[in-house]
């Protein structure tokens, strides 16, 4: 996938003028928050269910090296194989070597965000094998050509009537004149197209909440039960997932699960939480011949013992973006790759480098409300700052704005300096704003006054004032 | 410390016996563009019963840095705050920004240095926002003024997810006389104003405060008022931009009964 987190501001621009888009943007607003909110509220241990969350993924991360080892017993030992993936390009590989071995296709998939972070159907489709998304939102996108704009809401920037459009185009076998009108009617089409492709598949992919390291078993969630008929009616199932999904145990994921679907939509549970453990045995009716996990670190282990490890407690549920203004605002794509809102804020630049995402941990206003409402409790505006203290350190960031802090840096630690500055800059600047209290525009001040005017000071400094005020001279 | 404080180990939520010295932190905005809340500060805080002292020699919380990534012109502000406010009885900001960055992050600033991190620890127990400090710590019920017009109240950011005010304003408003409270819808949610955000990228802050206008404007209110000069610049800039008359003023300003100045950016 093309990155082009570098351009985020024109991404923006573009976004905030998009008409569809914004409609779209505005179910996100309304939708998520009071669902979650009600979720939340209903579940008096709610708050110490999400400690315990945290308590579980910070154990597990520090002993990370020993649950793998334990889960890729497990796996092995149920007829399983795990293959550690060093980054995109090696997983691909692996992947593509299964895939000659079975002499696949077609390849179904299930929802997988680390299918995009590698890239995985541009490449399929490079090496002549046809990837079909399951999940319905993935799926449209796939029909439009798009990428994800949301980690759980893929499609969440699209609205019905551009679904109905694109139904219209790509299924041209149907009758033209059939009613689409409905929402369900959109699913129902959509699944009929779909079951066919489910058992004439080569492999199966998904991907995967939890990797369980007690049973060697993958875990995924879905609304919509693609994800279990992807796994099960192919031939093969290929888990894509990255390191940081390990948990202990079975009771832990149980644990977890109990904040993950909460904070995601507001449900109690996914409609469909599906466990797998190694391929088909003589005894089971179905199930996949060969069951493999690529297991992709991709930079992850790197942030291990680092400001950035907390971000691994991550469990995707999308609570973060759903209440982020900036998202709100513009929308997933804006943010340039697979990951978006505040978790891609951090996230994003560890995986491709803060030279490239460098934007995204700085468009954000620290409204915390992210972190507010984080089931792992993931301080993600500190982490955000320290993305910030990075790129201070490393000169990333633009020059002007640089020189312009350090000035006033210089100033804010130099009081008397900084006092006669400003004594004389404040009368000047209300003598200019003249008697309206305030500025269209104002040089240097472009930022501001492209959207707002700029409230003038009162004339005085408090400190002026004071001194004069006869309430004695400041200490 | 007054007896009971000692007894019951939270001098800070017991309204104190003796006059406890405040020192006024009054923040780089207010200093700068509207000293009339440095004046309402003063006067809440006298009819709490304070002393106050303005340290003479205070700029900037450091905040820009600190947001922009520069932790090392960060410390030495924070150093130099620390060395200013620390032998007062409390510090008290009109501000739940730079209130929050005093007491929430100087402390962590300070994480791998134990001397300093200790004086921060030590510093950030004395330091509260305005309105929080007259109810929570001097037990304020009500306020001696008087304003016949409906406000509505935005929840500034840092004031309400860092150091949990949002009770506090509207409890002493009400007792303002002749002012209705209205609620203002999605009141908790940013107003894009992100400190240098807002020139970073001016067109996401437009649009979030695009919003948050709209809002406001639905309320119908006369006056919009919240407890940060960032968040009411920013707010009042883009009104004033729409041609909303709607006035904007600190909610200190209100609770002194002191609304005879302009409001902030002048009238429409
Ligand atoms: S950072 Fe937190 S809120 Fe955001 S997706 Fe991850 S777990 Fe959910």
């Amino acid at each position: 996938m093309q990155i082009t987190s570098q351009t985020f501001k024109a991404n923006t621009v573009k976004a905030l003028a998009d008409v569809d888009l914004q409609r779209a943007l505005r179910h996100v607003e309304k939708g998520f928050i009071g669902k979650r909110q009600k979720a939340a509220d209903a579940l008096p241990e709610f708050d110490a269910l999400r400690d315990n969350a945290v308590e579980i993924k910070n154990h597990t991360l520090k002993h990370l090296d020993l649950y793998i080892e334990a889960y890729v017993a497990k796996v092995e030992a149920s007829g399983g194989k795990v293959h550690f993936a060093e980054d995109a390009d090696h997983a691909r590989r692996i992947f593509l070597d299964i895939a000659k071995r079975r002499k696949a296709k077609t390849v179904t998939k299930g929802k997988t965000m680390i299918s995009e972070e590698i890239g995985l159907n541009a490449f399929l489709e490079e090496n002549g094998i046809v990837p079909v998304e399951t999940d319905l939102g993935e799926y449209i996108i796939q029909l439009r050509g798009e990428h994800p704009s949301h980690i759980i809401a893929p499609a969440v920037h699209i609205n019905r009537d551009q679904v109905e459009a694109d139904f219209r185009k790509f299924h041209v076998h149907l009758d033209p004149e059939r009613d689409l009108v409905r929402p369900e009617t959109l699913l129902s089409e959509a699944r009929q197209i779909l079951r066919q492709k489910y058992g004439e598949a080569d492999i199966g992919v998904t991907g995967a909440n939890f990797l369980i390291a007690e049973t060697g078993t993958s875990v995924i969630v879905t609304n919509e039960g693609n994800g279990d008929l992807t796994q099960l009616l192919g031939k093969c199932h290929v888990v894509l997932a990255s390191l940081e999904k390990i948990v202990p145990t079975l009771e832990d994921t149980a644990q977890i699960l109990r904040v993950l679907a909460r904070s995601a939509t507001g449900q109690e549970m996914s409609v469909y939480t599906t466990l797998s453990t190694g391929p088909k045995r003589t005894e089971d009716e179905d199930g996949p011949e060969e069951y493999h996990v690529i297991l992709l670190d991709n930079g992850r282990s790197g942030m291990l013992g680092t400001e950035f490890e907390d971000m691994l407690r991550c469990i995707r549920c999308g609570a973060c973006m759903n209440h982020c203004p900036v998202y709100h605002a513009v929308g997933g794509h804006s943010y340039g790759w697979v990951y978006p809102g505040p978790m891609g804020a951090v996230l994003t630049p560890s995986l491709i480098g803060v030279d490239k995402a460098g934007h995204l941990p700085n468009a954000s206003t620290f409204c915390g409300r992210c972190e507010a409402v984080c089931p792992m409790r993931i301080p993600l505006p500190k982490m955000m700052r320290h993305w910030r203290e990075k790129e201070f350190e490393s000169h990333l960031q633009p020059k002007a704005a640089r020189a312009g802090l350090g000035v006033w840096a210089y100033l804010a630690r130099r009081p008397k300096l900084y006092r006669a500055a400003v004594s004389y800059a404040m009368p000047a600047l209300k003598l200019l704003a003249g008697r309206k209290g305030r500025f269209r525009s104002l040089p240097l001040a472009g930022g501001w006054t492209k959207w707002r005017d700029l409230p003038a000071p009162e004339g005085r400094t408090f400190m002026q004032a004071y001194a004069q005020s006869g309430h004695g001279d400041p200490k | 410390m007054t007896l009971n404080g000692m007894i019951d180990g939270a001098p800070s939520t017991a309204p104190a016996q003796t006059t406890p010295t405040v020192a006024l932190f009054v923040t780089c905005l207010v200093d700068l563009f509207r000293p009339s809340v440095g004046f309402a500060a003063i006067k809440l805080l006298e009819d709490a019963g304070c002393k106050v002292v303005v340290p003479a020699s205070q700029t900037c919380c450091g905040q820009p840095a600190y947001n922009s990534g520069d932790r090392e012109d960060t410390k030495a502000i924070a150093r130099h705050v620390i060395e200013t406010f620390e032998a007062y009885d409390y510090v008290v900001a009109p501000s739940g920004s730079c209130g929050s960055t005093l007491k929430k992050h100087y402390p962590e600033l300070f994480a791998n240095d134990p001397a300093w991190h200790e004086r921060a620890v030590r510093f950030s127990q004395k330091v509260h926002e305005l309105v929080s400090f007259l109810t929570d710590v001097r037990g304020v019920t009500e306020v001696d003024a008087a304003l016949p017009a409906t406000v509505t109240y935005h929840d500034s950011c840092s004031g309400l997810r860092e150091l949990g005010i949002r009770e506090q304003p509207r409890q002493l408003l009400r007792t303002v006389e002749g002012l209705t409270l209205t609620e203002l819808p999605e009141a908790d949610v940013c107003c894009g104003f992100g400190g240098t955000f807002c020139v970073k990228y001016p067109d996401v802050s437009n649009a979030i405060v695009g919003k948050k206008t709209k809002h406001i404007a639905s309320t119908g209110a006369d006056m919009l008022l919240a407890g940060d000069l960032g968040c009411l610049m920013n707010i009042d800039g883009k009104l004033k931009r729409e041609n909303n008359g709607i006035e904007v003023r600190h909610v200190a300003e209100v609770l002194a009964g002191m609304t005879d100045k302009p409001p902030i950016g002048g009238k429409l």
